[in-house]
């Protein structure tokens, strides 16, 4: 076998029903997605854990509670694979790092406590790049996730795991994190869907850190709707997270099924050939976006985003200056690996020197240089200033626009091994996601068809934050339209 | 004014920087307790230990004090955003830590010392404290240890950072600083601040100048400096060992250095491989504090009196000595002192008795009853040595002083009683009588120790005197 | 623009500060792909952004604060099993070289 595409997925929330009206029980729901995995999990790889005891375990309280007649919540009995770089209570999280050694947390991440509050039934700990950074789950310690529509092909990444393992079927509903496009990359390239919340609209409380003003937890789903309804579960006010935002959204199921009638929608030509590296065959396809948003009754225009075009650069400046001093913690002295040494540095310098990959190594360095005396200014100060101007070009608009339109990925999903060695060749996957990142907005990337290798294409539907209904409004009618 | 002479030709050039624990029931970032003294890695959380996916959310008492304290040293309060500084070291979880860089919270105060010198603050902003490390080995210091245990109690508790200009120019100047220091914050109590239990700590940015020079030449930062006397040392050994240098031709390198007591020197603490670079930038995990007008405007009315009016008004009623003063107002005894005195008591007593016989505290008395008590004795109804035990008596129990005074039996002698036993004792003495109006003075003890007898010691000596002295005037 | 955007020194002091060890391979490797992305950084770099302010946060909020109210704090078993070593319920760590800076 070559891939692992299931002939039907399963929605979340049809899941939901029928555990909470006891149609079928969570316990069976999970067996079936266990089934899924013991069938095809050596394939994909999609997980570094499945934690089928623990789920067994949620999956009978859940039935209890359904049996004396309480409201399991609405993700009764639905599956959900959590990338590993979220806290899971006494359950090893590990970033698909050496460095963190099977650790154990002594808490759970805030997403992961309103998982289980809302009934889900936490399945295993999903594979990413170390540390999520990179852009195909290359770049994990055990191993790399192969993409379920070809094994020879890589996921994307680095939320890998949490795309191949909903493509696959094995859960369906996962969890990833989402820097400067690690959610709706890879959930382009297996062909899901993926969403990057509004930066502070999901909690970050329990995130395995890499940078922490772009980071931002999100789900993946095989429907527009599934995605909202986790989004919905996931997101809110945490006190324990000081930049996740006080006020509430209006609801992110709000607006779907209302259609696009007169909505209009920007799209942004610098990610439409505009900036060189996006293939003719993904900016075709998303021509065809454009049309069947058109069709539907969207006001479509092309719109210019200038600034998009310094965006690769602010981002690998800003994102690995956070994250040099983010991973500085892990250092052998409280938790993880330690590798001795003479003296307290030797250990650090052998700790760190063993524990991470050559990628994180290459964005602590790079991170450690733009932040140092004399580069500051030049680098990471510009950077920021980079992102100041982005800032005022969405806004701009988005006077006149209530959603924007690009491809999500520049290419559908390459060989494994293919870019891994050139990391300018591999940060250019990001191009059209990080924008979205780098100004805190929300972005969806939604199943559009195939290319021509027969690997899924994304489109991605960007907006202004906190206005997350419309985007789902407009990605449920390209769903529609695509399938 | 004329430039303090350090020595020689030489001027001393100091700027301080004082770490000050906040005094929070919580940490700065965590809901963990801020204690002292409790089992090692008992006072924790995962945000504190520096776990993973943990995040920080700012105290909002630790920043009201912050904000306190810099107006109470009339800062500007600024809109201020954290930021990282960045080294490794086991006794900081995350290996940064979280402080204020560029934009503090406090910035462009002064302070004005008792004597009238003006010291400017540039700035004082909030930061996280670190944990403990415990050297274990033979010498149970940093070098020669075999090995180091770490205890995260102390690590995330509030400290404020005060840092002053380069404007202290004596040794007993930055003690003043110090002290005065102290007492605003023990006033506003924003800070337990005691130096020996290093809830205070002081680091003292040391270097030396010709005199009127202007420029600023090369500086050491001392640290580890546990008490005023320690600084004074610690700046005394610095100084004089860059004028050691500068003499020989050579001249310092800019460093940290760490004072030991012990030794009575400093040393050099860092290899120097570890050339600081803290790549300072802003905290993302932490959003800005930008406190409205009408906050600063609440807690300028909100400010308690600060030490040097209340040393002001102290002085302008009482009339007392200036350390005497200063005592009582970092007892935080002053108020007590205005009202004993406004309510009647002699000033003179009121102090002496709030300096010298009250240092552990008040008890059960009341500005009324040693009022009352400081009235008697100024009435020479009772003796020194009476008042005493009476006012143990009103700092154990309370009650009234006269009652007291007549319970233990010290009923006041009348004055015409003491004169006629002293008339009667001259006429019954008159060689030594004679001896004392020649100056003789041992016979003075004598006649006191008669009338003291004749009393049973319920007269006032200095009355006795009085009389004495009256008496052979006229004569 | 400089022909070098990162010399091989650079590269071993930057490591150095992040407490990493790299082999003479790993310093010329890891010298070239730096100098590769800073390069590609130098667009950044030439803008002019004198009168832009920086944007260190993607959202304007501010004075998010809490309660001075203690909250449930860990069990010492809750971490200290993680622990690489330990000793008397305090992390143990090998002799240390220098001072806190
Ligand atoms: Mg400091
Ligand atoms: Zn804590």
């Amino acid at each position: 076998m070559t891939s692992a595409i299931p002939d039907h997925y399963q929605s979340a929330s049809s899941i939901a029903a029928n555990v909470a009206s006891g149609e079928i029980s969570a316990a069976e729901t999970l067996e079936q997605y266990l089934n899924q995995i013991e069938d095809n999990e050596k394939d994909v790889h999609a997980f570094n854990l499945v934690t089928i005891d623990e789920a067994r375990a949620l999956a009978n309280e859940i039935d209890k509670l359904v049996s004396k007649g309480g409201n399991p919540g609405p993700l009764a009995g639905v599956p959900v694979a959590i990338k590993d770089n979220l806290c899971t209570r006494g359950i090893p999280t590990t970033a698909s790092s050496k460095i963190l050694q099977q650790w154990k947390p002594p808490y759970d991440a805030t997403v992961v406590r309103k998982l289980k509050e809302a009934g889900a039934t936490i399945i295993g700990k999903t594979n990413l790049d170390e540390f999520a950074m990179g852009s195909s789950t290359e770049n994990s310690a055990f191993g790399p996730t192969r993409n379920p529509h070809d094994f020879s092909c890589v996921p994307g990444g680095s939320s890998g795991g949490s795309a191949a393992a909903v493509a696959a079927g094995f859960a369906p509903i996962a969890i990833g994190s989402d820097t400067g496009g690690s959610i709706r990359q890879p959930a382009s390239l297996c062909g899901v869907v993926g969403v990057k919340p509004t930066y502070g609209g999901v909690s970050r409380y329990g995130l395995l850190a890499f940078a922490s003003s772009l980071d931002q937890v999100g789900p993946f789903a095989n429907s527009v709707k599934d995605a909202a309804i986790v989004h919905e579960v996931i997101g809110g006010f945490d006190p324990l997270d000081s930049t996740s935002i006080k006020e509430a959204p209006s609801p992110f199921t709000d607006l779907l099924g209302q259609g696009i009638n007169n909505l209009k929608v920007g799209v942004i030509k610098e990610l439409m050939g505009g900036i060189d590296g996006i293939s003719d065959e993904v900016i075709a396809r998303a021509n065809e976006a454009v049309t069947a948003l058109s069709n539907a009754g969207a006001q479509v225009e092309e719109v210019s985003l200038p600034a998009a075009l310094y965006c690769l650069s602010a981002y690998y400046l800003i994102a690995p200056a956070e994250a040099s001093s983010n991973l500085s913690r892990y250092d052998g002295v409280r938790y993880g690996l330690r590798v001795d040494g003479n003296n307290l540095n030797e250990m650090n310098i052998n700790t760190r020197t063993e524990g991470f990959g050559d990628e994180v190594k290459r964005r602590i360095m790079l991170g450690t240089y733009a932040l140092s005396a004399g580069y500051y200014d030049a680098y990471y100060g510009k950077a920021l200033k980079v992102r100041r101007l982005l800032a005022e070009n969405f806004a701009d608009l988005y006077k006149d626009y209530d959603v924007l339109l690009s491809p999500t990925s520049p290419c559908t999903a390459f060989k494994i091994g293919e870019k891994v060695s050139d990391p300018m060749t591999m940060y250019v996957n990001d191009v059209c996601t990080i924008p979205s990142n780098l100004v805190g907005h929300p972005a969806i990337s939604v199943p559009f068809g195939i290319g021509s290798d027969g690997m899924p294409i994304g489109i991605q539907i960007l907006a202004p934050p906190m206005n997350e209904s419309v985007m789902y409004q407009v990605a449920e009618t390209l769903e529609q339209a695509g399938t | 004014m004329s430039p303090e002479i350090f020595k020689e030709n030489w001027e001393l050039v100091v700027g301080l920087e004082v770490h000050a624990e906040l005094a929070t029931t919580t940490k700065l970032f965590c809901g963990c307790l801020n204690q002292f003294g409790n089992e090692p890695n008992t006072n924790v959380c995962p945000v504190c230990l520096g776990l993973p996916g943990s995040l920080p959310v700012v105290n909002e008492k630790a920043v009201y004090f912050a904000m306190q304290l810099g107006r109470a040293l009339n800062c500007t309060v600024n809109r201020s955003v954290f930021a990282r500084k960045n080294y490794f070291y086991p006794d900081m979880p995350k290996d940064f830590q979280i402080s204020q860089y560029d934009l503090p919270t406090n910035s462009d105060g002064r302070l004005d010392l008792p004597n009238g010198i003006t010291i400017g603050i540039e700035r004082a902003h909030i930061e996280e404290d670190t944990g403990k490390t415990t050297h274990i080995g033979t010498s149970g210091r940093i070098s020669g240890a075999d090995y180091s245990l770490v205890d995260y109690n102390r690590a995330g508790v509030p400290l404020i950072e005060i840092v002053t200009k380069p404007e202290i120019h004596t040794i007993d100047q930055a003690k003043a600083y110090v002290s005065e220091l102290r007492a605003i914050l023990l006033t506003l109590g924003v800070s337990d601040a005691k130096m020996e239990e290093g809830s205070i700590r002081v680091d003292a940015n040391v270097s030396i100048r010709d005199i009127g020079e202007t420029n600023l030449r090369t500086r050491c930062e001392i640290k580890n400096v546990n008490s005023l006397k320690s600084l004074g040392r610690a700046i005394d050994y610095e100084a004089n060992r860059h004028i050691g240098l500068y003499e020989n031709g050579e001249s310092p390198k800019q460093e940290t250095r760490h004072w030991d007591e012990n030794a009575g020197r400093t040393r050099s603490g860092r290899s120097k491989e570890d050339a600081e670079d803290y790549r300072y930038f802003p905290e993302p995990d932490l959003v800005p504090l930008n406190p409205s007008k009408e906050t600063i405007t609440k807690i300028d009315q909100e400010l308690p009196e600060l030490p040097a009016e209340r040393r002001k008004e102290l002085l302008d009623l009482s009339g007392a000595k200036p350390s005497d003063i200063a005592l009582l107002v970092e007892r935080n005894h002053d108020s007590f002192a205005t009202e004993t005195i406004t309510s009647g008591g002699s000033p003179n007593q009121v102090i002496k008795h709030l300096v010298n016989n009250l240092p552990d505290g008040l008890g059960q008395l009341t500005p009324q009853t040693l009022a009352q008590l400081a009235q008697m004795e100024e009435e020479a109804k009772i003796t020194n040595t009476q008042a005493k035990k009476i006012l143990e008596e009103l700092v154990e129990q309370g009650g009234n002083p006269s009652n007291i005074a007549a319970e233990s039996g010290f009923e006041a002698i009348d004055t015409s009683e003491v004169e006629n036993l002293v008339d009667e004792l001259i006429t019954s003495h008159s060689d030594e009588w004679e001896r004392f109006c020649a100056g003789e003075k041992k016979v003075q003890g004598f006649f006191v120790g008669q009338i003291m007898k004749a009393t049973s010691g319920q007269a006032d000596g200095k009355l006795i005197n009085q009389i004495l002295n009256e008496r052979s005037a006229k004569k | 623009m400089m022909s070098e955007p990162i010399t091989p020194e650079e590269v071993t002091h930057v490591a150095y500060l992040a407490r990493l060890r790299l082999t003479e391979d790993e310093l010329s490797r890891f010298t070239e792909q730096l100098g590769a992305v800073l390069t590609h950084a130098a667009d950044v770099e030439a803008l002019e952004l004198d009168d832009v302010e920086p944007m260190s946060h993607p959202l304007p909020v501010e004075n998010t604060m809490r309660e001075d109210a203690p909250q449930p704090m860990l069990k010492p078993s809750d971490f200290l099993n993680e622990a690489p070593a330990v000793e008397d319920g305090r992390f143990l760590v090998p002799k240390i070289l220098g001072e806190q800076p």
